[in-house]
């Protein structure tokens, strides 16, 4: 069937705003919930909080979770597209440890590290996809074991931390960009917010998103729409790889350390973060912006456990959890309501 | 010639073969690997040990692979782990004593598997009723289980220090270890209700066509909470192993990455991820191909780091030589000379 879609030259997808605009309603609900329960959270934890209520609290959460925002969005696109991402929380670990391995041990240049380790983990994306395109091998499988290649190459390069010194990454992680008053941004939040930016665009405004949620609707459809459907699979594991390199790199300026624990269990909480944010799992519905407040509402709720004070740390896992919970079954209803109509 | 072809044709083969090879190669570098002895009452030698340590392995593989059977998959089973091995250590207590118990035995044991059962059957009323997508629905209790076993943990690891729970994990009965039993025990309890009843049926008909199957009458979503639920249960049994052998349950890291082992297991044995066709037998031997790697991988000398970049490797080449396009192109790249020589 693959090669099927070569010979074919590629045509525009159908037309689809008449239909979408009949069910405007039902199609942004997940995120509109999304949305109103962050800005909910938000006035709780104004209420209740002294101090909760500033610019800088809620730059914070960009901030802090800069590094969250660039990989979920690259799971967005997979999960779009219908698959799913394990390896990324071990490919950042992997462009930790290479970048301060490189940086510290070896003396290379930043300027020369920042862009290898880009195209490494991009590399290392497609090659996934490849497989996965190829070959017809599960998403799930293929990415699981390359979280555990990139987790093994970690510890192939050390098994200890290695902390970064270099002048260049101290820099960058102590630079604030001033928003308004005292409030500031880092150069991370920054870059977090770029790639929201232009994730947005690419996935609405260009062939290559219309081609991933057409993928996610229905591969068949998309095969028989003359989609370049092998080139968006592999597109969109490889654009997951560049992401989690990115946000590599972000992380090795959040810890100023390459490790190979670094990141353990970040792909759930990306998934977490894409599912809270509205996307279905079975692909083909879900918006980049979603997939924001997914990440932000994650990271409120870390910040409001630690205003309260008296609640322990594994009440965020629970709480995800449920939260997790509600908006699976949030999906369950909406998806029931648009197909009983 | 033809019979060896036959042989290799059967599905177990693969697996056999690759768990006779890795045996091989311990045996080659290692020449006492297959040697067992009998001392102080009890057989010593690598295998046993390694039969040992897969146990918990095992349990997981088997509750795995009937859930994967039914065309779904549990990534919550090192949740549950962790979970039932917070229940029974805090049913028991740090009592330094070492013999004192905050609850009988029995009664802290039956609590850890109960909770780890009503796992499985969250688990399984989420995809059969609610009807999320498996990878969803556990993937909650993924998350939210870390959080519930570090709660009844308190946020601790607990050291366990009585005694009689020992013998769960590292007891030895007729000079077996005890958890051999345990695993040997749930396996034909297992085996006998696949294949004296209808059950293993029921559950291939699920797997291959949930649809056509409950138009058969094959009552699917009970069968589906029940393949959670047994699951559930196994990964408590193996909670409760891999507690009493470490003495203590740690919230955080007990079972850590076992589901992804688990469902390598079940892979490797050659039960497909799509469901339907399943293998008992084909997800034991996954589970003991890949402790037998980890104890090669310990033994040679190698650097355990490595641990897991062959464990890639491998999971690399099983899907591919599981992939009917990959042996095609393989085939084709094989035969090109060949076919060559023909045309004209």
């Amino acid at each position: 069937m693959s090669t099927l879609i070569d010979s074919t030259p590629s045509r525009q997808p159908l037309p689809a705003s008449a239909k979408a605009r009949k069910r405007l309603n039902p199609k942004y609900l997940p995120l509109t919930a999304t949305i109103s329960l962050f800005v909910l959270m938000a006035t709780l934890g104004s209420v209740a909080y002294d101090g909760f209520f500033s610019a800088q609290v809620f730059l914070n959460l960009l901030i802090d979770n800069a590094f969250l925002i660039v990989v979920a969005v690259g799971m967005t696109f997979v999960i779009l597209a219908g698959g799913i991402d394990l390896s990324v929380g071990s490919v950042i670990a992997l462009t930790t440890m290479v970048s301060a391995s490189l940086v510290e041990k070896h003396g290379w240049s930043p300027a020369v590290v920042i862009p290898l380790v880009l195209v490494m983990g991009t590399a290392f994306g497609a090659f996934m996809g490849l497989l996965i395109e190829r070959f017809r091998l599960q998403p799930f499988i293929v990415t699981l074991a390359g979280m555990f290649l990139a987790r093994g190459l970690c510890y192939l390069i050390s098994i200890d931390s290695i902390s970064i010194t270099h002048a260049f990454y101290a820099e960058v992680s102590q630079m604030r960009i001033p928003v308004w008053g005292d409030a500031s941004l880092s150069i991370s939040a920054v870059i977090a917010i770029g790639v929201v930016l232009v994730a947005v665009f690419v996935a609405h405004c260009t062939p290559f998103g219309r081609a991933v949620y057409a993928l996610g609707g229905s591969e068949h459809s998309a095969v028989l729409m003359g989609l370049p459907v092998r080139r968006t699979l592999i597109g969109v594991y490889t654009l997951s790889g560049f992401c989690s390199a990115l946000a590599g790199v972000i992380f090795t300026f959040y810890m100023l350390s390459g490790y190979g624990l670094h990141a353990v269990g970040l792909e759930l909480d990306a998934i977490a973060a894409v599912v809270i944010g509205g996307t279905l799992l079975t692909g083909g519905v879900g918006y980049v912006a979603g997939t924001l407040f997914g990440v932000l509402m994650l990271g409120i709720i870390q910040t409001l456990i630690s205003f309260d004070g008296s609640l322990s740390s594994w009440w965020t896992r629970i709480v995800v959890g449920a939260l997790l919970f509600v908006f699976c079954l949030l999906q369950r209803f909406f998806n029931a309501r648009t197909r009983a109509r | 010639m033809t019979h060896l072809s036959r042989l290799m044709r059967h599905r177990l083969a693969w697996p056999l073969v690759t768990l006779l090879l890795l045996l091989a190669l311990n045996t080659a570098f290692n020449a006492s690997f297959l040697h067992i002895e009998w001392r102080d009452g009890h057989l010593y030698g690598s295998l046993i040990d390694i039969l040992n340590r897969a146990a918990p392995l095992v349990l997981v593989s088997l509750g795995m692979t009937l859930v994967i059977a039914t065309r779904g998959i549990d990534i919550s089973v090192g949740a549950v782990v962790a979970i039932a091995a917070a229940t029974a250590a805090w049913m028991i207590g740090g009592a330094v004593s070492g013999d004192a118990s905050r609850y009988p035995l029995p009664v802290a044991i039956l609590a850890a598997l109960g909770i780890a059962l009503v796992c499985g059957l969250w688990n399984g009323l989420l995809v059969a009723r609610i009807g999320m997508q498996p990878i969803i629905a556990t993937l909650i209790l993924m998350v939210a289980g870390r959080g519930i076993a570090q709660l009844i943990a308190n946020g601790q690891i607990i050291t366990i220090y009585y005694k009689p729970y020992f013998f769960l994990g590292s007891g030895s009965l007729l000079g077996l270890p005890f958890s051999l039993f345990v695993v040997a025990g749930v396996f034909a309890l297992l085996y006998l209700a696949i294949t004296r009843t209808a059950l293993g049926l029921f559950i291939q008909a699920v797997g291959i066509n949930p649809t056509a199957a409950r138009v058969a009458g094959v009552q699917s979503r009970r069968l589906v909470v029940g393949a959670y639920a047994f699951c559930g249960l196994c990964a408590g049994i193996a909670g409760l192993l891999i507690s009493s052998n470490v003495k203590s349950a740690d919230g955080n890291n007990a079972g850590q990455l076992l589901e992804l082992d688990a469902i390598l297991a079940v892979t490797l044995g050659g039960t497909a991820l799509t469901g339907g066709r399943f293998s008992l037998v084909g997800s034991v031997i996954g589970a003991l191909i890949i402790q037998t790697l980890t104890y090669a991988i310990y033994s040679l000398g190698v650097p355990p780091e490595i641990n897991l970049v062959v464990k890639a490797v491998v999971v690399f080449l099983v899907m591919l030589l599981q992939s009917p396009e990959f042996r095609a192109t393989v085939r084709s790249l094989a035969l090109r000379p060949a076919s060559g020589e023909l045309r004209p």
